[in-house]
């Protein structure tokens, strides 16, 4: 992949200071939410991020959207430094990226029809449609994401959940973008209707040339449609590769455990199925760990892990499907995860 | 680090614990009535996991509710159908009596442990409260008890954190309260309505485990309330499938994975993303649940059902025996289990 990236993130910093005091507020400490995130997005590809609750994958969604100021960092979008972006750059820039939120009962403006929620773009970006065209685009809109374009002059509750979200891409869809970055878009879906959505968010790529930015609990949704996955653990990346890589060859402990723990959705050989199980909980984003900052649920932990940080970086010795891992200890082993 | 889980445990002679026969639920509402349930049976016998598996609208949790008796009612109403718990009907017992089992001999973990805790008492004085209630023991005995069933469910530290309230407690650690609490008097019975399905999946396999190691210390019986396939292929005994608030396959949970025996069972494990078909679109069922008020005539999954003929827009289908343990209520059961597959599935 020698194209210039669409999208390059170099050393995402986003620190939430903690204070103390109503009236004169103390700086006391800081909520590290994404403490050193860097990777590049190809025109066309779509980047899984994957990570539990609390890994600061959210806070990156919003800090590529400028909705959270980067605290340290750079995003480079097609060439051009967008981190501190303002006024009017600002605006073009979010022309390019656009977002789909989690959940399509709360990212829809009760109060707005569907023509208007859609259509709403085009009152901050008149350029892409004139006055006199927009109807006529946002049906089109409405069509494009399997919605009967006769329904735009509904509101969102008329709507089902599946049908909602479909509404929320195409509001995203709007300004013709580039980048999309997709938080979590299926996970509030049922079982049955999440397929269709994620065959949408697929179609609709190959259509537009989009590029995607996956963000995901669900690590089979995750390997289904992402070209690359980047695995979070408190606030940074741990592990990054193709889909194969991750989810054949995963080097990183805290990518084998968070792939031996996703439940099989196949009984055969469940009772001799080895799983790791981590003991205690994530710790605390304000107080991480030093060094590596897995160790302290890691089985493989040694007194190096505490003193010296992880590089994310590819080592030797494993073979060719090396790929980049933030492990003193990175070698492949092989997870029972998924069917075949 | 490792959990193993056992072998099924198959349908056995003998008294089920539970007993459900027909039940009906329905929902009066302004806009009108919305059959939540409509004829569901099943049974749970002792050391027994079953599933109950189901999307948002199913039934699935409004069954339950109706077996452990906190419905509310109004807008609820049972109309038909009987809940045996111990060869006795609940829905013929006065409240004062249900309440004696409820906690005792039967218990229920929800899924939002944060909303199902009471946040302005600790959580060792909320477990304590079941001694105190139930065994009228004394608050020091009762806090005893309560640091004991902390330990069983490792909350580390349990000793000084039985003072703590809900909110200082982390979302598994939570749940581990919840499983404490509904463990506490030693039911048969326990109901598990989502359990894991707020937590990360690293905690989800350490919740999950730690109930399925209980289960089968205690030897009580499960049912586990879920629209997770993978949780359900990971500790079930047996399945059932309900859809518009009706059962339409019951099986072992064997069976049910390798060969399903309805076109909605089928669907759904063919949504699931596969290596595979890595690449390709997704199978996906057309459409969308029907709505509780207007439930499609005939086979309420008809309109979305690529097996569906005239025959299924018309009549109920009753549920077809297709071996041990093991029926489909379609038309077509039998074409569908021997993967006879319709025009538009793949």
């Amino acid at each position: 992949m020698s194209t210039e990236p669409v999208l390059r993130v170099e050393n995402l910093v986003k620190h939430f200071p903690l204070t103390r005091g109503v009236l004169i507020q103390k700086k006391i400490g800081a909520v590290r939410a994404v403490d050193g995130v860097s990777f590049d997005l190809q025109p066309g590809e779509t980047l899984g991020l994957v990570g539990e609750s609390g890994c600061g994958k959210s806070t990156v969604a919003k800090l590529l959207m400028n909705l959270e100021r980067v605290s340290a960092g750079r995003i480079v979008f097609k060439g051009q430094d967008i981190t501190h972006a303002s006024g009017s750059a600002l605006k073009a820039v979010r022309r390019n990226i656009q977002m789909v939120f989690q959940d399509p009962y709360t990212s829809l403006n009760p109060r707005m029809t569907v023509g208007d929620i859609i259509g709403e773009p085009y009152d901050i970006h008149p350029e892409v449609a004139p006055k006199g065209d927009r109807r006529k685009k946002v049906q089109d809109l409405l069509d494009v994401v399997g919605l009967n374009p006769e329904h735009i002059n509904r509101y969102p509750h008329q709507f089902s959940g599946g049908q909602r979200q479909r509404i929320g891409i195409a509001r995203g869809l709007a300004l013709n973008p580039e980048v999309i970055i997709c938080d979590e878009p299926v996970s509030a879906l049922d079982v049955s209707v999440q397929a269709q959505v994620i065959n949408l968010m697929e179609r609709l790529q190959g259509e537009f040339g989009l590029s995607y930015i996956f963000i995901a609990h669900d690590l089979s949704v995750v390997r289904h449609i992402s070209d690359r996955v980047a695995v979070m653990y408190l606030g940074k990346i741990v592990e990054v590769g193709t889909e194969d890589q991750i989810y054949e060859h995963p080097t990183h402990p805290y990518t084998q455990a968070l792939l031996s723990a996703v439940p099989v959705p196949d009984p055969e050989g469940r009772e001799t199925r080895e799983r790791i199980i981590l003991t205690g909980d994530v710790p605390s984003p304000a107080n991480p760990p030093s060094g590596c900052r897995f160790r302290t649920r890691c089985w493989k932990a040694q007194d190096i892990c505490a003193k010296e940080e992880p590089l994310l970086e590819v080592r030797a010795g494993l073979g060719d499907t090396a790929h980049a891992s933030a492990c003193h200890f990175a070698e492949v082993m092989e997870i029972v995860h998924t069917t075949n | 680090m490792t959990i193993e889980t056992s072998d099924p445990v198959l349908v056995q002679p003998g008294v089920p614990l539970l007993e459900v026969e027909d039940l009906h639920v329905e929902f009066h509402t302004r806009d009108g009535v919305a059959k939540a349930v409509n004829g569901v049976s099943y049974k749970v016998h002792p050391g027994e996991t079953l599933a109950v598996l189901g999307e948002s609208g199913s039934g699935k949790s409004v069954t339950a509710q109706a077996v452990m008796g906190i419905l509310d009612m109004p807008p609820a109403r049972i109309p038909r159908g009987a809940i045996k718990f111990q060869g006795r009907d609940l829905l013929k017992m006065s409240n004062e009596e249900r309440r004696k089992l409820r906690g005792q001999r039967m218990a229920m973990i929800f899924q939002d442990s944060l909303s199902a805790l009471n946040p302005v008492y600790s959580v060792g004085f909320q477990l304590g409260e079941m001694f105190r209630v139930h065994r009228g023991m004394s608050r020091k005995d009762a806090k005893a008890k309560a640091v004991e069933l902390m330990d069983l469910v490792k909350i580390p530290a349990a000793r000084t954190r039985v003072n703590d309230y809900p909110h200082q407690f982390s979302g598994g650690m939570r749940q581990r309260i919840m499983i404490a609490m509904a463990l506490a008097l030693e039911p048969d019975l326990i109901i598990a309505d989502e359990p894991t399905t707020a937590l990360d999946v690293t905690v989800q396999a350490q919740v999950m485990g730690l109930l399925a190691e209980l289960q089968r210390e205690f030897h009580m019986g499960l049912i586990l309330i879920t629209h997770d396939l993978g949780v359900v292929a990971d500790v079930a005994d047996n399945i059932v499938v309900m859809y518009a608030g009706r059962i339409v396959e019951r099986a072992p949970v064997h069976a049910i994975y390798r060969q399903p025996g309805h076109p909605y069972t089928k669907g759904l494990l063919a949504s699931i993303p596969r290596l595979d078909l890595k690449g390709q679109d997704l199978y996906a069922i057309k459409g969308l649940p029907p709505n509780l008020m207007r439930i499609p005539s005939g086979c309420a999954f008809n309109p979305r059902c690529p097996y569906a003929r005239d025959v299924c827009t018309t009549e109920l289908p009753a549920a077809v025996p297709l071996g041990t343990g093991r029926e489909s209520a379609c038309h077509f059961a039998q074409a569908v289990l021997e993967g006879e597959v319709a025009a538009d599935v793949h």
